[in-house]
């Protein structure tokens, strides 16, 4: 078993599905584990349970949209995304979270897959900071070093900077500063403080 | 509608057509010391009656505009260092000035619309943004540009130090200016300045994409030249 991201492609016309294939077959971490090009796909990709599927959403009949439910209920934990290459239903792209053109490039695709899987992750992460964080964000305001607040939560040093990572990507603020000012206006800390 | 020019620009387009073709380049004469009222003239003809090297102004449009664009080292080293130098020392004074200041003085106005404590943290965290920004171009402008102008001067080098030194020590002067954003973007609520604070993340959102080129431009302009006087030096000695 590798670790490859397995995507399983929805397409009728063979061309194009085999095209997309070799393409994705070259970038790193990726691998084609099926082709489908009709209809009860849904019965077919389930037991694949793939990371990521790539439907030509002209493949749905149009009565039928019902099945894009289906299919994403079926595969909790797969993403979506469109191969589009000609008038689709915007009512219809809303389903996936992101369209795979004809003419991209593979670096493109490459983007777009890394992409696809990266915003599946960050959706279902709050960016609310926890208990602890806000400790760890008081103690930096506060200007202790990571040895410091180590010492003082009984944790290990690796701890407090993942913590310190994960309160930067929570909040998009890097600096001791910014952090700070950021505690202040959460009234996490009064200014008095950390002068 | 005007056509976006997609190819490079040449010092044979007409200046007005230039500006035309990205209103952004307008930020880059008051650095140059240029001034409007161009006519009719092509930017060769426009730089030369302002005393301004062609081939630095073009190379720099090009970089503002084109972000995929990096000039050759063949190109880099036809510039004239002094006139590179020059163009970079008043660009500093630009930045300090005529942006980091208006955004002060913006933000000065929103947070007198917060409370006290809460004016003050956002305040002091610019000024000490301000302080750093100003540290980083005086370590430019009073060790790096002496160096460079040396350099130029005695064809000699300097004992223990030279551009890769700069290189290392080339700060980072982003992550604050990025926080501000974020700052305002997502965690500053409540205080009902809409249209005060939309004017001030454009100045900023403009001041990082700016800064970002200058950045770029020492990077792959400044330092590669300097090397290859360096390089011509140690080749002599």
């Amino acid at each position: 078993m590798t670790n490859n991201k397995r995507i399983v492609i929805i397409e009728p016309y063979s061309m194009i599905a085999q095209g997309l294939r070799l393409m994705i077959d070259e970038i790193k971490g990726y691998e084609v584990s099926a082709i489908i090009a009709d209809g009860h796909y849904i019965e077919r990709v389930a037991p694949l349970r793939p990371d990521i599927v790539i439907i030509n959403p002209s493949i749905i009949d149009i009565k039928r949209r019902g099945e894009l439910d289906e299919l994403a209920q079926r595969l909790p934990g797969s993403t979506f995304a469109a191969l589009v290459y000609q008038y689709v239903d915007p009512d219809v792209l809303r389903y996936f979270k992101t369209t795979i053109e004809i003419s991209d490039s593979r670096e493109k695709i490459t983007l777009k897959l890394r992409q696809l899987l990266e915003s599946s992750e960050q959706v279902t992460e709050s960016t609310e900071l926890s208990d602890r964080e806000k400790e760890i964000l008081i103690a930096v305001a506060k200007g202790l070093t990571n040895k410091n607040i180590a010492d003082q939560y009984h944790i290990s040093i690796h701890t407090v900077i993942t913590h310190r990572k994960n309160l930067t990507r929570k909040t998009g603020i890097k600096s001791v500063s910014g952090l700070t000012v950021y505690a202040i206006l959460n009234n996490l800390i009064d200014i008095k403080e950390v002068e | 509608m005007t056509q976006k020019i997609t190819s490079l620009y040449t010092a044979q387009m007409k200046m007005a057509e230039l500006i035309e073709s990205d209103y952004n380049l307008l930020l880059l004469f008051p650095r140059f010391n240029m001034e409007l009222g161009v006519g009719d003239t092509t930017v060769m003809e426009q730089c030369t009656r302002q005393g301004v090297s062609p081939t630095l102004f073009v190379m720099m449009c090009n970089i503002y505009s084109h972000t995929d664009y990096k000039p050759t080292i063949k190109e880099v080293t036809q510039l004239d260092a002094e006139q590179l130098l020059s163009y970079l020392s008043r660009s500093h004074i630009y930045y300090i000035n005529s942006r980091i200041r208006p955004i002060k003085e913006e933000l000065k106005k929103i947070s007198g619309h917060c409370t006290s404590s809460h004016s003050a943290v956002l305040q002091r965290f610019f000024a000490e943004y301000e302080q750093e920004v100003i540290n980083h171009f005086a370590y430019e402008e009073n060790t790096v540009f002496p160096y460079i102008r040396t350099l130029m001067a005695c064809h000699k080098r300097q004992q223990g130090y030279d551009i890769e030194n700069f290189q290392e020590n080339h700060s980072n002067i982003d992550d604050k200016l990025s926080d501000l954003k974020n700052i305002l973007v997502k965690h500053l609520r409540g205080i009902g300045m809409a249209s005060e604070t939309t004017e001030l993340l454009f100045q900023i959102f403009s001041l990082e994409e700016d800064l970002s080129r200058h950045t770029f431009i020492e990077d792959v302009v400044l330092i590669p030249l300097v090397q290859h006087l360096e390089k011509n030096i140690y080749d002599k000695q």
